[in-house]
């Protein structure tokens, strides 16, 4: 009988330990899981802290305005010549953006150029209508909105990145009338590119 | 240099430039088309305006090489157009000119405004006509021979 009861405690400290051995890797493996999921969250924090450098750098900015007018320039004042955003952000009739902008920049007269030169629409706007620059955590939840940024999914926004004229426009701006550069964002496009790709891959998350 | 075919006013041209001239120095000193005026250089008086593939346009900073095949009218062929006559018409009618320099582009972007909105109202007339600018300040005869050519279109 002692030997029977011996039997069975060994077989309960065996299986406890055995239980305690497959929670204790469970665990390790939901630890493993949840760090794995942690860090890639963290590096797409970090990647969309690079997106948002450039997205409300003035190359950028410049065409999503929260106002009724486009802006010019690294200081971002009001575009001159009366021009207005218009239906579809393509300006008024006899002064659409395309009276002036062209299909590709215009270096010898100074003036900017891409195809389909237009205003982002007013849902995709990063600043206030006090032209403060929205923070970071407004302009992701605002460019993550399907119901505000075209219905672009996070492959979508990628691929806006990637390929949209507008946006690669932003990174060979052109010269100015004076024969100047336009400054360029602070990263290039392969790696604003690379950093929306990490961003998206980990779930386009939000600050 | 080199060469580029335009269509201007519906007639097929050939002129070899610089790439960088823009638009309005093609017209005025190559075609020796001087209806089409410079105002400032900048697009920003609209004295240069022409319509390009029917899209009112600043000459001035428009590059003969970034034209490629789209048409081009100008000043002096707008009157062969109804709309363009009409706003012709309505100029006359209501004495807007005053020194006449801006008034080439005036025209044009009244067009390009008729064209696209037959009956303007004052705030789309503002809006689209803002950007052509005119020292002798006849802005209000300019409106009223809008709506004139606007009743005279309907």
């Amino acid at each position: 009988m002692a030997y029977s009861h011996t039997i069975h405690g060994s077989s309960a400290v065996l299986i406890l330990i055995a239980c305690l051995g497959w929670s204790s890797t469970r665990s390790l493996t939901q630890d493993n899981s949840q760090e794995a999921g942690s860090t890639k969250r963290e590096a797409g924090l970090a990647a969309w802290q690079q997106v948002y450098s450039v997205l409300t750098y003035p190359r950028c900015i410049n065409c999503h305005t929260a106002t009724n007018y486009p802006q010019q320039g690294d200081d971002r004042h009001p575009h001159l010549f009366n021009v207005h955003r218009g239906p579809g952000g393509k300006g008024v009739p006899a002064l659409n953006c395309t009276t002036c902008h062209q299909s590709a920049n215009a270096d010898s007269t100074g003036v900017p150029g891409a195809y389909n030169w237009h205003l982002a629409p007013l849902s995709m706007k990063w600043q206030d209508t006090n032209d403060n620059i929205l923070s970071s955590t407004e302009v992701c939840r605002s460019l993550t909105d399907r119901s505000k940024n075209g219905s672009l999914d996070g492959p979508g926004i990628l691929r806006h990145h990637q390929q949209e004229p507008l946006v690669l426009w932003a990174f060979q701006p052109g010269r100015r009338r004076d024969g100047t550069e336009r400054s360029l964002p602070p990263l290039t496009h392969e790696q604003f590119v690379a950093a929306t790709r990490i961003w998206v891959e980990a779930g386009t998350p939000c600050p | 240099m080199q060469t580029y075919k335009l269509m201007v006013n519906g007639q097929a041209r050939e002129v070899s430039v610089d790439p960088g001239t823009p638009l309005l120095w093609v017209l005025r000193e190559e075609l020796k088309m001087t209806g089409t005026k410079y105002g400032c250089g900048i697009s920003a008086c609209g004295a240069c305006t022409v319509h390009l593939a029917g899209v009112a346009t600043r000459s001035c900073v428009v590059p003969v090489s970034l034209i490629g095949d789209r048409p081009i009218v100008t000043i002096e062929a707008i009157g062969q157009d109804r709309v363009g006559r009409a706003v012709q018409d309505a100029w006359v009618a209501e004495d807007v000119v005053q020194c006449g320099y801006c008034q080439s582009g005036q025209i044009m972007s009244a067009v390009a405004l008729l064209k696209i909105r037959r009956n303007p109202t004052d705030a789309d007339i503002e809006e689209s006509m803002g950007g052509n600018i005119c020292r002798c300040g006849t802005y209000v005869r300019i409106r009223k021979a809008i709506k004139a050519a606007s009743q005279q279109l309907a």
